[in-house]
């Protein structure tokens, strides 16, 4: 079995747990559901809410650089200090944490293979206290924007197919069967996806207990439907936080060097006046897996 | 304290398959919802029992999937 491109990304359950009171890591929950931190937590975790610190909470956007190296500052990250993100959802938005890390630059961050959920299951010990933090020093690196697609280059890469575009979400969003995940708000106002793009559910990289699929497999996985790394890849979701846990697959354990998330994602292509949408189930068979 | 009798099942809720994970910490036992394809949280309740904690968390899940259009696709 092949070793991922990046191993060094990952770390499991079990160096978390022996990780704890190490004074250069710091460790970070970040869930979709952002009450989920103050039933139980890792001890000495702290929680980023992706809701209101990792975005621009005025415009549409990821954190500004100042801003990020603010909440750096308040986390007591330095630059040279290992983060591990871990959150619930099999690391949906501790992905979307990593990836606006990458983007400015932190040297050592990694995921906890199989987040909350692998550690819940596994019984580990959890607490209600929030750890006092002692702000630190933290200059970040300018935004590298060779990590993130924007619409125009969307639309380049479908109108030269210079790129290809994987879509993540269910089956039925991407049909256009529904316009958002069942029980979640509509978005959009069209159901579908971009034209040209390949169906390949986010969860289709987890097992079950939520960890990543082996290198061979997911190797297989994307190269099955033609993502092998030899054109550029833009992966989108509904609002870039399913397709940044695809981006990091792609891009740190397959090791393909050019992966972009795009975070405008459905939320930003289904608004659009006159943009092309199709419709249809996927060609692959995908469905009834997310 | 550790999480304690963790348990995972799919239900169908009104066409729609929910996983619900619940698990115990000490006496208050906590169950979550969510919706299986893309696997997105829907609820999060906690009770005395764990019937009583997934039976708030499917009544929440409920509410909210009712909300959930489905639009025919040629």
């Amino acid at each position: 079995m092949s070793e991922y491109a990046h191993p060094e990304t990952l770390v499991s359950t079990d160096w978390v747990a022996k990780a704890l009171d190490e004074p250069n890591v710091r460790i970070a929950e970040v869930d979709v559901d952002t009450a989920a931190y103050d039933e139980g937590h890792i001890r000495n975790a702290i929680p980023w809410n992706w809701q209101t610190q990792l975005c621009d909470t005025v415009r549409r956007n990821i954190l500004s650089k100042a801003d990020f190296e603010a909440l750096m500052q308040r986390s007591g990250i330095t630059p040279k200090t290992t983060v591990i993100l871990y959150g619930d959802n099999n690391n949906w938005f501790a992905a979307w944490a990593f990836w606006q890390m990458k983007i400015y630059g932190h040297r050592d961050v990694r995921l906890m293979n199989g987040g909350r959920k692998k550690w819940i299951a596994e019984g580990r010990e959890v607490t209600t206290d929030v750890p006092a933090v002692k702000a630190s020093e933290y200059g970040a690196l300018p935004a590298d924007a060779s990590l993130r697609a924007y619409l125009d280059d969307v639309r380049e890469a479908r109108d030269e197919h210079g790129a290809e575009l994987v879509d993540v979400r269910s089956p039925q969003e991407f049909s256009g069967e529904i316009l958002a995940p069942p029980g979640l708000p509509e978005t959009c106002q069209r159901g579908g996806h971009i034209p040209g793009a390949q169906s390949i559910p986010w969860g289709l990289a987890c097992n079950e207990d939520g960890t990543f699929k082996s290198f061979d497999e997911l190797q297989t996985l994307y190269g099955s439907r033609g993502i092998d790394g030899s054109l550029p890849v833009i992966a989108y979701c509904r609002i870039g936080e399913r397709s940044s846990h695809t981006w990091f697959v792609l891009k740190e354990l397959l090791g393909y060097d050019r992966v972009t998330n795009y975070d405008g994602s459905w939320t930003e292509w289904g608004n659009l006046v006159a943009a092309p949408v199709e419709r249809g189930a996927p060609s692959t068979a995908t469905a009834g897996v997310s | 304290m550790k999480p304690e009798d963790y348990v995972e099942h799919i239900v169908d809720v009104d066409g729609w398959p929910v996983n619900l994970t619940s698990y115990r910490f000490g006496e208050m036992f906590h169950c979550k919802a969510d919706n299986v394809s893309p696997g997105a949280w829907l609820a999060r309740e906690s009770g005395a029992t764990r019937e009583a904690a997934e039976q708030k968390a499917l009544d929440r899940a409920r509410y909210l999937l009712a909300r959930t259009r489905r639009h025919p696709v040629s």
